[in-house]
């Protein structure tokens, strides 16, 4: 008897090795993204559907962002991240330094109202190592059950008007921004008045006035957390992680759209990462018009392609939100918004960075 | 075996001396290759890359990889004006050249951020002209050049050039004491906006020193209790402070923030007991505060355990002889006792000193603002300016003052006398 079980077990493994042997090789791809709810957006809208069609696997990897990971798998010849969702500026600059493999755009599919890609894609969504997925947005939040009446990024700067603490990415990038809109100037002059020093000195000044009641944070999920804590009374924040907090969490925060900072993500390809075949059919598939579009009823951010607009639908888990007005771009959000400047940053970060750290450590 | 073993009668013909002598190499011999993995070890993991650091921080290729026939010729400029035609010639066409190279290290890219370090902003100036300089055919080369962007007109582009194409520089040196090289090339002092380093290592040699003291305070009565208690009570207070030693450093430090943090015990139980007010809660961590009280807590058993391990040794009855012969008790402690605790003292200093002046996660943890050291910067270089010539400059600078520290401590106690336990 037992031996008659151990016998069909072992047909059973023989037939189902034979299985997996004669299908085509699955393939195995790490996916390297921002985590929280912005990384299950992807694995939900891209890394699912493909890993049924295909029969690979997605292995999927958080980080906080910048060059530094990639940089140091490439350097020492041991790529194990296969696809990394990055910002725009370091998109550019990853490839003017060498470190992203060039991507064809040629071979990305056309809208699923057959654009072409290249026209199908928003301008700037296309550069030589990457393919643009979405928009996202830093913006401002407050606690609408704590404080009321907050109107506009001045207050954000206002702790007479609204005492506490005051939640910012550690960093120069878009704290300057920020600095400069909230004093006044419009979005359209903010790059223009960073290139000079007096520029620069204003933005600091500016920061200078709440730096005693700062936060730093680093990683896209603490923003929502030190606001639902108490520890701060108004942050800047990834806009999709807040709507999440208030859409699957119900916390009372509020979004404040005035002087938003938006920027794009985009996929890229770390030099010399394997599997780059399989990886390749991943990009294809999950920047095409209805992962996109899906892509966006889990999280508010703007789809990359003009096809997927129309498609955007409510959020996932509720069907009386539309995802539409909650996106960065949506028009009532966009009035006074700025587009972050890649190459700015790429010729200034290093240089406003240290002045940064030596701000913070006075 | 063609060679023949030596016969006994040749053995025995040698003089005694000369066959100890090989007896005893072969010997040493031997031990030399039981040592053989570990020296292997320390070359590999430790020499190696302390060598590779010393040489990134005085090594950077990034002009000459990149543009290897301009740097001759500008090697050659005598600096006045702006280059001469030629030398603008082979630029653009190095320039064009490289563009086309994808390999790390060797692109445009890599040399634009070479020259943005010493002249920041520049760095769209190299990208954009890369990108555009195929177009240019012919010559005049100076003008289609400046056609292009009107900062190569800028003679202290073509200086940084200059100077940056020499691979072995002090330049990363200069930064990393907050220095720089001004528009005619002469080294200065940055701006005060932008000075950081120096002040940085004042700081934290002032935190270690300070770390260490507390230690010392801390740790000396503790080390005496574990002496001198009965074996049952001393057991107990060994466990006390060696389960905190082997607990995860991440998991003392987070419990510290449970503890420090506005939202936390203390704050609450202050609170509660209306010492203080709720909206007079103190900030105890993300501070200078926090990172003192996390690395006193996570140093302190490497001085308890020296100063243990030395005054477990000393013999109680010279104290009673002392006493019994009419010292003062703080006289006989003094003379008698304290100095012969020195070795663990000595050794528990330099170990919770030199851990300390390299600390990173748990300032970087709790540190804030101004709880930062400068292997927070050290750090901040390696994995997010990517400029990681300027972290091994630092680095090199570290482990200079480190050594330095060492040499004076070895002069004033002699690092034989130490006592590790």
């Amino acid at each position: 008897m037992i031996n008659k079980l151990v016998n069909k077990t072992l047909i059973a493994t023989a037939v189902a090795t034979t299985m997996v042997a004669g299908s085509v090789q699955a393939e195995e791809i790490t996916v390297v993204s921002w985590g929280g709810a912005y990384t299950v957006s992807q694995v939900e809208a891209y890394h699912k559907p493909w890993m049924a069609a295909t029969g690979n696997t997605i292995i999927s990897d958080d980080y906080n962002g910048g060059l530094a990971e990639i940089k140091a798998q490439v350097m020492a010849d041991n790529v194990t991240w296969n696809l990394v969702d990055v910002e725009l500026s370091d998109a550019v600059r990853g490839c003017d330094e060498g470190i992203l493999e060039v991507m064809d755009h040629s071979v990305l599919p056309d809208g699923d109202n057959g654009v072409p890609a290249a026209e199908d894609f928003l301008p700037g969504a296309l550069v030589e190592c990457a393919v643009g997925n979405i928009v996202w947005s830093t913006v401002f939040i407050h606690d609408e059950s704590k404080i009321q009446g907050v109107d506009g990024l001045a207050d954000f700067f206002d702790t007479n008007k609204f005492p506490g603490k005051r939640g910012m990415r550690k960093g120069a990038k878009p704290n300057l921004e920020f600095a400069l809109m909230a004093d006044g100037v419009e979005p359209a002059d903010v790059y223009e008045m960073l290139s000079t020093d007096a520029g620069v000195n204003r933005a600091f000044a500016k920061l200078d006035t709440i730096k005693d009641s700062m936060v730093w944070w680093e990683s896209g999920a603490q923003p929502p957390q030190l606001l639902a804590d108490g520890e701060v009374t108004m942050t800047t924040a990834y806009n999709g992680r807040v709507f999440n907090a208030i859409a699957s969490e119900g916390k009372p925060f509020v979004i404040n759209w005035d002087g938003q900072v938006w920027d794009l993500d985009l996929w890229v390809i770390p030099k010399g990462a394997p599997n780059q075949e399989a990886t390749m059919d991943f990009v294809k598939f999950s920047t095409g018009t209805k992962p996109l579009a899906d892509q966006a009823s889990w999280i508010p951010y703007g789809p990359l392609r003009k096809s997927s607009f129309g498609l955007v639908g409510s959020f996932h888990s509720d069907a009386n939100i539309d995802m539409a007005p909650h996106m960065p771009t949506a028009p009532d959000n966009f009035k006074r918004a700025l587009q972050n400047d890649f190459e700015f940053w790429a010729d200034n970060s290093d240089q406003l960075n240290e002045r940064f750290n030596a701000w913070l450590t006075k | 075996m063609t060679t023949a073993n030596p016969s006994i009668d040749q053995a025995t013909a040698l003089p005694l001396k000369e066959k100890l002598a090989r007896t005893t190499a072969i010997q040493r011999r031997r031990a030399f290759l039981l040592t053989l993995p570990l020296v292997l070890f320390l070359l590999i993991s430790f020499v190696f890359p302390i060598g590779q650091m010393l040489f990134n921080s005085i090594h950077n290729n990034k002009v000459s990889g990149v543009v290897p026939e301009f740097t001759t010729a500008i090697q050659k400029w005598d600096g006045q004006g702006l280059p001469s035609e030629e030398i603008f010639e082979i630029f653009v066409k190095d320039l064009a050249k490289a563009k086309k190279v994808r390999e790390v290290g060797r692109t445009v890219g890599n040399m634009a951020t070479r020259i943005n370090y010493e002249m920041p902003g520049s760095r769209s100036l190299f990208t954009k002209s890369g990108r555009k300089v195929k177009n240019i055919k012919e010559g005049p080369y100076k003008e289609a050049l400046i056609k292009i962007d009107k900062d190569w007109a800028d003679p202290q582009v073509w200086l940084t050039l200059q100077r940056a194409s020499y691979d072995i520089s002090p330049a990363f040196y200069i930064a990393a004491m907050d220095m720089k090289y001004n528009e005619t090339g002469e080294i200065v002092k940055a701006d005060e906006l932008y000075q950081i380093y120096l002040n940085n290592f004042g700081k934290t040699l002032w935190l270690a020193t300070l770390i260490t003291l507390i230690c010392v305070l801390l740790a000396y009565p503790v080390a005496y209790l574990l002496s001198v208690l009965p074996l049952r009570q001393s057991n107990l207070l060994m466990i006390m402070v060696l389960l905190p030693f082997w607990t995860s450093l991440l998991v003392r430090t987070t419990a510290w923030i449970a503890i420090l943090q506005t939202e936390g015990v203390i704050n609450d139980l202050l609170v509660y007991f209306g010492v203080i007010g709720e909206d007079g809660r103190i900030q105890m961590i993300y501070n200078q505060t926090g990172t003192i009280i996390a690395m006193v807590h996570i140093l302190l058993p490497f001085m308890i355990l020296p100063l243990y391990s030395v005054m477990k040794t000393i013999q109680p009855t010279y104290m009673r002889a002392a006493l019994s012969m009419g010292s003062k008790p703080f006289y006989a402690y003094r003379r008698v006792y304290l100095p012969q605790t020195i070795p663990g003292l000595a050794a528990g200093t330099l170990l919770v000193f030199i851990l300390a002046i390299g600390y990173y996660i748990t300032p970087a943890l709790v540190g804030g603002q101004d709880g930062l050291l400068i292997s927070n910067l050290i750090a901040y270089h390696i994995q997010k300016s990517l400029n990681w010539s300027l972290g091994a400059a630092l680095g090199t600078m570290l482990l200079v003052v480190v050594m330095l520290l060492y040499w004076v401590y070895n002069r004033l106690i002699g690092i034989d006398k130490l006592k590790f336990g």
